[in-house]
Formats: C-alpha cells, sequence, structure tokens
C-alpha cells in the first residue's frame, strides 16, 4: 500500500513535468461515472451493459469492433478472414492466433488454453451464462497450440465473430476461473470481482453497485499506455446528475449514456466543463404493430396468439396509414435532438445493410385519410371513430414509462386521432414491461395491446439474428411461456425462406442485398413495424480529457488505454 | 423491567417471522422480473437459463426456507467465523443477491459505515439543532424566534429533500466558483479513506451537503416536539411552585420542565433511530453516498428479491428493537412508570 501511494506519488509528479514523450500511468487520475452502477465485473455472469463496459476496461476480447463498426484485432495478431485463410472456405471454422507474449496482469503468459476456457466457462451445465447466444452455433473449441484457437461451428456461418468478439465476450484467465464452472460460479466472488485481464486497468478495489478503483496494469502490452495511473469508475444515481457532474461541475471527466431530453443537456453543455460526444448505432425507437387480436374477450390461450388475427390492423392499409400520420422530425425534435435521426428502417446501420427507403418521412395526413377511405374504413355512426363492420378503430398503445416515451406517445395520439382513430394510452414500469414475466398481463412480448413502442438494437454489426427474430413460430406464445422475439406475430414463408438464404450466403455484397429486403419486407412493405427515430448515444466527457472516440458498436470504452489528459 | 424485557423479546419472534412472511409474500406477488434490465439482444432462452441458475424456478415455499435458513442459521456462522476464525460456515450457501451474485450481508457491511457517518450525523446535528430551537420557541411562545422557527420547520418539514437536495447542490456545487471556501462536492467519493487532518476536512465537506439537507429535515420534525412538549409543561402547577420557591428562570426551564419535557421527546427520538439505518433513500440517491438506502432502492430497480428481502427484514428488525429501547427508556426517565 505504502510502496503503491509512494508510485502514485511520483507518476503525479512526473504528470506536472513536461512530458516529452507519453509514459504509463503519467497523466494522473481519471473520473468515469455511468449513472447506472456496476453490479459484478464479469459479463459472462450479468447481461447489463454497465457490467459489460466496465469490465471492459479490465477484460478484453480477441478482436473489437471500431467506432465504424470494422473489425479491430486486440489480443489477436490479426481478424481472421476467408482470404487470409482463417475462417474456412465452407465457413464452418474460424481459426484465431493470439498474438505473441501476451501477459495477464498477474504477469502469467496468456495462451490459447484461456481462450479453450472461456468457452468451457460460458457453456457449463447449470451456469445460466449471460453471452450463451454467442456460443449457441458453436460445436467445438480446440486448442491447436499454445497461442492458436480453433472454433468450430454447427453449421456454415457467415458471421463467426460472434465467440470472443466485442466487448460482451472477453477472455478469461484459466488459472483464476478453474474452480468456478456450472453451478460454482456463483461461489467465486473474489473472481467475478476481481477478474485478472489483460485490458489496461486492474481492479485494486470493487465496491458491488457503487464505486471501482482501478491503477494501471502493470503489464499491459503497450508500455507507453495507458496514461492514466489510477480510474475512479463511480456508479449510480441518474443521468441528469451524471451529466451536472461532468458539465457543469467537472468533477468527473466522462459520462455515459446521458438520456435527457435535448434542452436539458444544451443547458448543462452551457456550464463549459465539457463537451457531449454523440455516435450511431443499431437503436431504434419504433411502433410494433400488433397482427393479433389483443381483446380481453378471447380466452388466454387465443389472446394475442396468431389463431385470432386482428380486427383491423390486420388490414395492410391501416397500418400504412398510421405510419403516414406520423410526423418523425418533430418527434427527433421532441425527444432525442442531435442524438436520434428520423428513420424509415428497422437495420439503419451499417451502411451494407441499411435500406436507402426514405419514404414514411413525409407526415401525410391526407394521404393516410383517403388510403383509410378507400379501405373501407369511414364513420358510419357518426361518433367520430372510423368503422367498418361493426369494429370500432380503437387503438390501445402501449410503452414503458420514460418522459420522452409518454411526450411521444402523446403526439401520437394526436395525430392517429386527427385520421379518425380513438386511441388511450398506457405506460408500464420498465422492469416490468421488459421483464419477461409470463404471469403478468404487461409485458411487450404478450402484448396485450394493439400498438406499442420501444427500442431495440443488435450485438455487433451482422443482423442476420436480429431479422431471424421475425420468423414464424418464434412468436411469444403460450406454448413458450411468451417468451418468444417475434413480437408482432408477423409469418410469411416467403420471409423465412429469404431468412435462410441469408444463413447460407457468405458473399457480403449479397447479404447485404438480402439484409435490406428482409428490413422492407417488415417496414415499407407491410407496415408491420414502424421506426421512428435512429437513437444515438450521447456522452460527454470534459474538456481536459483525450482521445475520447465514442463507439456504439462495442463497450464505450473500449479505447480507454488511449484516453489521456489535454495540458493547457 | 428485566421480565417485561424478556416478555417483549419474545413476543418480538412471532413478530418478526411474520414480517418476513409478509415481505416475503409481498416480493413474490410484486411484478417484476430480475432479467428486466438485462438487453433485448439477450435471447429469450438464455434469460431463461439465468433464471433458473437464480434459483427462480423452485417453489415459492422452499424459497422462503431456503432464505430463513440462509438468514437465521448460515449468516449467524459466517459471523461466529469472522469473529473467531473458525470455519463453521465453510462451503455453505449464503444468501446471495442475484445482481452481483455475491453474499448480501458483505455488501450490508461494507455500506453500513457510509450510513451511519452521513445520516448518523445529519440525525445527530439535527437534534442539536433542534432541542435548543424548541425550547426557545416556547419559552417565548408567539415570540418573532417562535414564528421564524415555525416557519422554517414547516418549511424543512414540508419542502422533500430531493428538492432541497438539488437546491444545495446548484448553489454550492454549480454557481459556486471551484476555488471558493463554500464550494462543495455534489457527488460523495466513497473510496475516501480518512488518514490525517488534510483527509477528514476533506470529509467534513463531502458530509457537509447530505447532512445539511438531511438535519433540516430532522430538526424540523424533533424542534416541534420538543416545542409541543415544552408547552404543555411549562403550564404545570410545578413550574408555578417552582418560581414561587424563588428559583431563577434557568433553574426553572432548564432543569425542571426540560427534564420532564425530554420524556416524550427522548421517545421520539428513539423510534427515529431504526431510520438511520434504513438511510435516507432520496439524499443519499441524489449525492451519490452508498448508504444502505442507495443499495435498496438499486436492488428493488432490479428486482434483486434476496437484497430486498434482507433488507427489508433487517430494517424490521430495527423498528422492532428500537421500539422495546424507547419504551425501556420512557421507564428509566420516569419513575412513576413501572411495567413489572
Amino acid at each position: 500500500m505504502n510502496l503503491r501511494s509512494a508510485l502514485l506519488g511520483a507518476a503525479a509528479l512526473t504528470a506536472l513535468a513536461p512530458a516529452a514523450m507519453a509514459e504509463r500511468g503519467s497523466d494522473g487520475h481519471v473520473n468515469i461515472i455511468y449513472w447506472q452502477a456496476p453490479s459484478v465485473l464479469n459479463p459472462y455472469m450479468s447481461g447489463g451493459t454497465k457490467d459489460i463496459e466496465s469490465s471492459s476496461m479490465i477484460l478484453e476480447p480477441l478482436g473489437r469492433f471500431d467506432e465504424t463498426g470494422a473489425l479491430v484485432p486486440f489480443l489477436a495478431k490479426e481478424i481472421p478472414t476467408v482470404e487470409n485463410g482463417g475462417v474456412s472456405e465452407d465457413l464452418t471454422s474460424i481459426t484465431w492466433t493470439l498474438k505473441e507474449g501476451l501477459l495477464w496482469s498477474d504477469g502469467s503468459p496468456v495462451t490459447s488454453e484461456d481462450v479453450l476456457f472461456t468457452y468451457e466457462y460460458c457453456t457449463a451445465e447449470e451456469f445460466g451464462c449471460a453471452q450463451g447466444a454467442k456460443f449457441d452455433s458453436v460445436s467445438t473449441v480446440e486448442a491447436l497450440d499454445e497461442l492458436t484457437v480453433k472454433v468450430t461451428f454447427k453449421a456454415a456461418t457467415p458471421n463467426p465473430y460472434l465467440p470472443f468478439m466485442g466487448g460482451q465476450s472477453p477472455i478469461i484467465q484459466k488459472a483464476q476461473f478453474a474452480e468456478c464452472l456450472g453451478a460454482a460460479a456463483s461461489t467465486c466472488t473474489e473472481a467475478n470481482f476481481n477478474p485478472i485481464g489483460t485490458g489496461p486497468f486492474v481492479v485494486d478495489e470493487f465496491k458491488p453497485n457503487d464505486v471501482i478503483s482501478m491503477s494501471a496494469n502493470p503489464n499491459y502490452r503497450d508500455p507507453a499506455k495507458p496514461a492514466f495511473a489510477t480510474v475512479t469508475f463511480k456508479g449510480g444515481g441518474d443521468a441528469a446528475s451524471a451529466g451536472r457532474a461532468v458539465l457543469e461541475t467537472g468533477e468527473f471527466d466522462y459520462a455515459w449514456n446521458l438520456q435527457l431530453a435535448p434542452e436539458v443537456i444544451a443547458e448543462m453543455e452551457a456550464g463549459g466543463q465539457g463537451k457531449t460526444v454523440v455516435g450511431f448505432g443499431t437503436l431504434v425507437e419504433r411502433i410494433e404493430m400488433n397482427l393479433t387480436d389483443p381483446s380481453s374477450d378471447l380466452s388466454a390461450d387465443v389472446r394475442s396468439t396468431r389463431e385470432a388475427p386482428h380486427p383491423f390492423l390486420s388490414d395492410l392499409n391501416v397500418r400504412k396509414a398510421l405510419s403516414m400520420a406520423i410526423d418523425r422530425e418533430i418527434l427527433v425534435e421532441i425527444g432525442y435532438g442531435e442524438a436520434g435521426r428520423a428513420t424509415c428502417n428497422l437495420v439503419p446501420a451499417p451502411a451494407l445493410y441499411a435500406s436507402p427507403n426514405t419514404d414514411c418521412l413525409t407526415q401525410d395526413l391526407e394521404g393516410a385519410k383517403a388510403l383509410l377511405d378507400e379501405a373501407g374504413w369511414v364513420d358510419t355512426n357518426g361518433n367520430g371513430i372510423r368503422d367498418k363492420d361493426g369494429v370500432e378503430m380503437e387503438v390501445l398503445f402501449q410503452t414503458s414509462t420514460n418522459a420522452v416515451r409518454q411526450n411521444f406517445q402523446d403526439a401520437i395520439k394526436a395525430w392517429w386521432e386527427m385520421i379518425g382513430l380513438s386511441v388511450e394510452l398506457r405506460n408500464v414500469s420498465g422492469s416490468v414491461f421488459f421483464g419477461g414475466d409470463a404471469g403478468s398481463p404487461d409485458t411487450f412480448q404478450k402484448f396485450y395491446a394493439d400498438a406499442e413502442m420501444y427500442a431495440n438494437n443488435f450485438d455487433g454489426t451482422d443482423p442476420q439474428a436480429y431479422l431471424a427474430q421475425y420468423r414464424c413460430d418464434n412468436e411469444p406464445q403460450p406454448d413458450n411461456q411468451w417468451q418468444g422475439e417475434n413480437i408482432n406475430r408477423y409469418c410469411d414463408p416467403e420471409y423465412d425462406a429469404l431468412l435462410d438464404e441469408l444463413a447460407a450466403t457468405g458473399e457480403l455484397e449479397k447479404r447485404g442485398e438480402i439484409a435490406i429486403k428482409l428490413n422492407e419486407m417488415l417496414t415499407k412493405e407491410s407496415y408491420t413495424i414502424v421506426p421512428l427515430v435512429d437513437r444515438g448515444r450521447v456522452s460527454a466527457h470534459s474538456n481536459t480529457l483525450g482521445g475520447v472516440v465514442l463507439n456504439t458498436w462495442d463497450s464505450e470504452l473500449w479505447n480507454v488505454a488511449d484516453w489521456y489528459r489535454i495540458k493547457e | 423491567m428485566l421480565t417485561f424485557t424478556l416478555r417483549r423479546l419474545l413476543i418480538a419472534v412471532p413478530t418478526l417471522l411474520a414480517s418476513a412472511i409478509v415481505i416475503f409474500a409481498l416480493l413474490q406477488l410484486a411484478p417484476g422480473d430480475p432479467m428486466a434490465n438485462v438487453p433485448l439482444t439477450v435471447p429469450p432462452e438464455v434469460k431463461q437459463r439465468m433464471r433458473e441458475a437464480l434459483g427462480l424456478g423452485e417453489p415459492v415455499h422452499i424459497q422462503f426456507w431456503k432464505w430463513l435458513v440462509q438468514f437465521f442459521w448460515i449468516e449467524p456462522q459466517v459471523l461466529i467465523d469472522n469473529i473467531f476464525g473458525t470455519g463453521f460456515a465453510d462451503g455453505k450457501l449464503r444468501v446471495l443477491s442475484w445482481q452481483t451474485r455475491s453474499p448480501v450481508m458483505d455488501i450490508v457491511v461494507q455500506r453500513m459505515p457510509q450510513t451511519l457517518w452521513v445520516v448518523g450525523t445529519s440525525y445527530l446535528v439535527g437534534i442539536i439543532i433542534a432541542l435548543p430551537i424548541g425550547i426557545y420557541s416556547a419559552y417565548r411562545q408567539y415570540s418573532v424566534f417562535d414564528q421564524a422557527g415555525t416557519f422554517i420547520s414547516m418549511v424543512g418539514y414540508s419542502v422533500p429533500t430531493f428538492f432541497t437536495g438539488v437546491l444545495l447542490i446548484v448553489i454550492f456545487s454549480v454557481n459556486m466558483p471551484r476555488e471558493s471556501f463554500f464550494w462543495f462536492p455534489s457527488i460523495y467519493d466513497t473510496t475516501h479513506q480518512v488518514n490525517d487532518w488534510a483527509s477528514f476536512g476533506f470529509q467534513v465537506r463531502q458530509m457537509f451537503l447530505p447532512v445539511m439537507v438531511l438535519a433540516l429535515y430532522n430538526a424540523a420534525q424533533i424542534s416541534r416536539f420538543m416545542r409541543a412538549s415544552m408547552l404543555d409543561n411549562l403550564n404545570q402547577d410545578y413550574v408555578r411552585t417552582a418560581r414561587a420557591k424563588g428559583l431563577g428562570e434557568s433553574i426553572v426551564v432548564m432543569v425542571h420542565v426540560l427534564r420532564n419535557s425530554l420524556i416524550p421527546v427522548v421517545t421520539v427520538i428513539a423510534l427515529g433511530v431504526p431510520q438511520v439505518f434504513g438511510g435516507a433513500i432520496i439524499t443519499e440517491q441524489v449525492f451519490k453516498v452508498n448508504g444502505l438506502g442507495h443499495l435498496l432502492i438499486g436492488a428493488i430497480e432490479a428486482n434483486d428479491l434476496p437484497m430486498v428481502q434482507t433488507l427489508t427484514f433487517i430494517f424490521a428488525v430495527l423498528i422492532v428493537l428500537f421500539n422495546l429501547i424507547a419504551d425501556v427508556l420512557y421507564g428509566i426517565l420516569d419513575p412513576r412508570i413501572r411495567y413489572d
């Protein structure tokens, strides 16, 4: 302890001297604040973003995605591809080679055994690995020699960059976690709180749900990095106070994910202590249309299942009219400002997979009305609500409790009422709405409403698994305890056939074409999903913190090793 | 008195057991899912496996029985092990938090000092401010001082701490220049260690805002009780007798009236102590003090049932305990009250 503080003191002194060259630990201390506090520093234990991002300063994967979504080798020498022979021609295996001379923070060498162990750890029985999806398609992992690992998949996998790629599946040390397999995982508190890693920092002290104290990893592979000797990673509170701490009081250097109203952020930025950074990924705020009947008159086995088609939303023209009535630009303005872009796509990025469709961007209330008239939805009984064959167009529109979403609900309700619908709004606490409790009638999966709004995105840069959510029979239903992902209960054999084609296609250009087509089938051709806003991430850093590159494809702290203090 | 205490302690056992059952049942009935904070990108079957790993698949009565055994049998063993270095609890499953997958009691022990420091200090400061104000307000009833005191305590009592907290942050952290002596940090540094005068000074500074927010609230409450109790006594016959005997005003008020008036106030103060342990949920949240209140609210948000269950139960124990202490104190302070 004394030695360490002496070293820190020395490091702080060297920070004062004008250093000609960057040196590890020469820039002293940096403060990071996340308004959600990390609970555990093992991303396999918890799927929470806060846990994945905080542990990404300590644990590293073989490769990461950079701010453009491109692959960058971290522990690996290079990214294996078909061209360099790392990925087999038939797309069933990928062979990774580790950089030479890598050391864990305790000084022991990193070997292919550790990579193999990471696979065994996550796939062990009774563990409930949070990143299990990364390894689902893997059949075997073999350590070919000290530095080489071969991952073989169950079938041809056009996107082999799932296991050991990105913040969600870093490499853990075999020596440390060997006793923690399966059900024993939760007995390893010490390992889960103080993982030995290869990243730029090591944990000095971890207080769960509160704060992590870290210092520079003495065995980090780049001797000049990280520039900071120590880090305080504070968690908890709310986005507003995190923003205030960086932008107004200057107590912290970096604040993550400031989900705040645009005018609030602008006001804070006027504080002059720091600035915001925005990055766009694949997070899309959308309205999901229920193609099935959520009426409470139906029995629990039939309600909101494909057995009962929706009385009016099963009509394509109705869905289209509802989409046309929405002014997305206004929504962006009231909800997200700089951090949002109007979109018509479910898959807004990367460019290869994004459809050029912009049809929905102009609001057309008259057109929507005409479309409904044409489809036979007119107000026959003079109550101000359109109807047809005795079915009144009464929409129950639900979402999670969140100030921006409630503003959106109000605006959309007004537009839908202008075109002759009756709209009832409902909001459900996020922990219930997104919790998959099969016994609760209020989950987004159960969808006991006509339309609902939330945001979703996909991991990494490949949308295949994301688009495959809309496969027939993958919908939440009583048989699967309402756990499916096809929220709209969309079912189109043509879509499923195209999905199969996508899974068998390796060539990137062709994959892009298919993915764009799939995206359009869900959006502009069927209006099953009505995308609203492509949501960016806003974070803030102080004026003196340099090297921040906001990355929405991986952990935001992916390049924390390159951060430095800007000298005045 | 002893038999009374023992009898009350025995009655406390079924009371606490009943409250444990009620807490457990309420948590079970409440909607929510510990997986709600896991991103939607994690597929449902993975979430299901994670739930099973937490033990959620088991029947409710088994879950409750497990918690009882872990809390009343295994946790005391851990405590004994820690004190005497024995190994009774080795390898036994403790109450584990669902968020951190680590023992709940370890986290509680880690959080307790911050709560005692910040909330405890504010309680003390509150009492120290409240008693003189209450006494003087009663003695000079309807004077300017009394009116001002009434106004301030009404404000302190009715303005919520999330407002005063943010107000103080805006004044003392945002608008105050950083170099100024009156600048105070808005975020409590929970890693700070006190090892010399300078670091003690920093500790005082960082405790200043949260302590002031809470002290205002506590002082408002207690000063009202003090004033009311003093007023009750000031008009009693024994006060007139004391004055008639020729005793000085200070002795009349500070010895005769004050001692008698303190009896109900001490009870109120004792009953308030469990709140200190419960932490000040909102204030701890505003200033990011990593105390028990902060821990509880986080656990509720994350649907971490074992944590919420354990914490609420500990609060229940403290409330029962301090009720008993208040009753016993009453007997000691007022010789007229006898329980036997």
